[in-house]
């Protein structure tokens, strides 16, 4: 069986075909190609400002969850203060569950990342052969016969129209990658709204409950043994009779 | 011979590199046909590697056709069926 490269340079040849059988004559063939050059121009700039966009959201997740690893591991040490292993435990486990999320949306912005340079330099190398091909093309207008214009013409187009579907594959590729991200980033958020992911961005979670329950236990007793004080009672069955009188 | 990394550039390398290319490009072919992905990849890293190493980047603005062309590295199997097949992974060019 084949290899790759033929493979895929016969992909590229049958896409420069196409957009070259769309022109009637040479001089048509050449402003037509150079205005679609133009338009893919600002297609990959709109494709690297998507990328751009969903790498922010991803980064803005991210910042939501490092701070939900630090409340919880607030939360853990007073539990574990309080006595309370069990809702420590609790805290931890989520906490390790978010850090492993993390470390995946970290993978995806990095991928998002490597996305945004080949478009980049995409649309660089792209520019360049644009403009090349702004010159070339007045000079073939200007200088040749019409058989001569027409095998000049040929050679450009087919340069050209090389970068050009290496620019759609960029473009492509990179929207793909988008879209799968987006779909990730939105289903943590729809799992984070529903609670079925722990409800880790609400102020009120079970286990802050728990927590502000113990806490307010404790502040009770911390207020009892104050009081106490204040009375001069030692609480030891004495001030019991005191009371009562 | 000019030859083109899909969505990353173009490299100039000479006739032993390419050489070496065709032999590494037949298993990569045939990793597709077994659906090896895992094979695939590395394959396409390795043809990658030696274009970077030992090929001179073409200038931008040269708007001369490749000689060859190689898939980009991170080409998944999912991905090789869609740009072999008709409908393709690279989009039509643009047209109005």
């Amino acid at each position: 069986m084949a290899g790759l490269m033929s493979r895929a340079s016969a992909i590229v040849k049958a896409k420069i075909s196409k957009l070259l059988d769309r022109a009637e004559n040479p001089a048509e063939t050449l402003d037509y190609s150079y205005e679609r050059q133009l338009e893919l121009l600002q297609n990959v700039k709109r494709g690297i400002a998507d990328v751009v966009t969903a790498k922010k959201r991803l980064q803005m997740q991210e910042t939501q969850l490092q701070q939900s690893v630090v409340k919880l591991d607030a939360q853990a040490r007073q539990a574990l203060a309080a006595g309370r292993e069990d809702l420590a435990r609790q805290a931890l486990e989520r906490k390790s569950g978010l850090q492993q999320q993390l470390v995946d949306l970290d993978a995806q912005t990095k991928q998002l990342e490597e996305q945004q340079a080949k478009l980049e330099a995409s649309s660089k190398a792209l520019s360049a052969k644009v403009e090349s091909f702004r010159t070339q093309k007045e000079t073939i207008k200007a200088q040749y016969s019409a058989a001569e214009a027409q095998v000049k013409i040929g050679e450009a187009a087919t340069g050209i129209g090389e970068e050009m579907a290496d620019t759609g594959l960029a473009i492509q590729r990179a929207k793909d990658k988008t879209e799968q991200m987006q779909a990730r980033a939105s289903a943590i958020d729809e799992l984070t709204a529903s609670g079925a992911l722990e409800d880790f961005t609400s102020d009120h979670t079970e286990l802050d409950r728990q927590l502000s329950a113990l806490a307010s236990d404790q502040q009770v007793e911390d207020e009892l043994a104050a009081m106490k004080k204040e009375i001069g009672t030692s609480g030891d069955g004495e001030p019991q009779k005191e009371l009562k009188q | 011979m000019i030859v083109r990394l899909m969505t990353e550039g173009r490299y100039e390398v000479d006739d032993e590199v390419a050489k070496g290319l065709n032999d590494i490009d037949e298993q990569a072919g045939a990793a597709v046909e077994r659906g090896d992905e895992a094979e695939l990849g590395a394959l396409l890293g390795r043809m990658a590697n030696a274009v970077r190493t030992n090929g001179v980047r073409v200038p931008d603005d040269d708007t001369s056709a490749s000689d060859a062309i190689i898939p980009p590295e991170d080409l998944t199997l999912d991905e090789a069926r869609r740009l072999f097949a008709d409908e393709g992974l690279i989009p039509d060019l643009p047209t109005p």
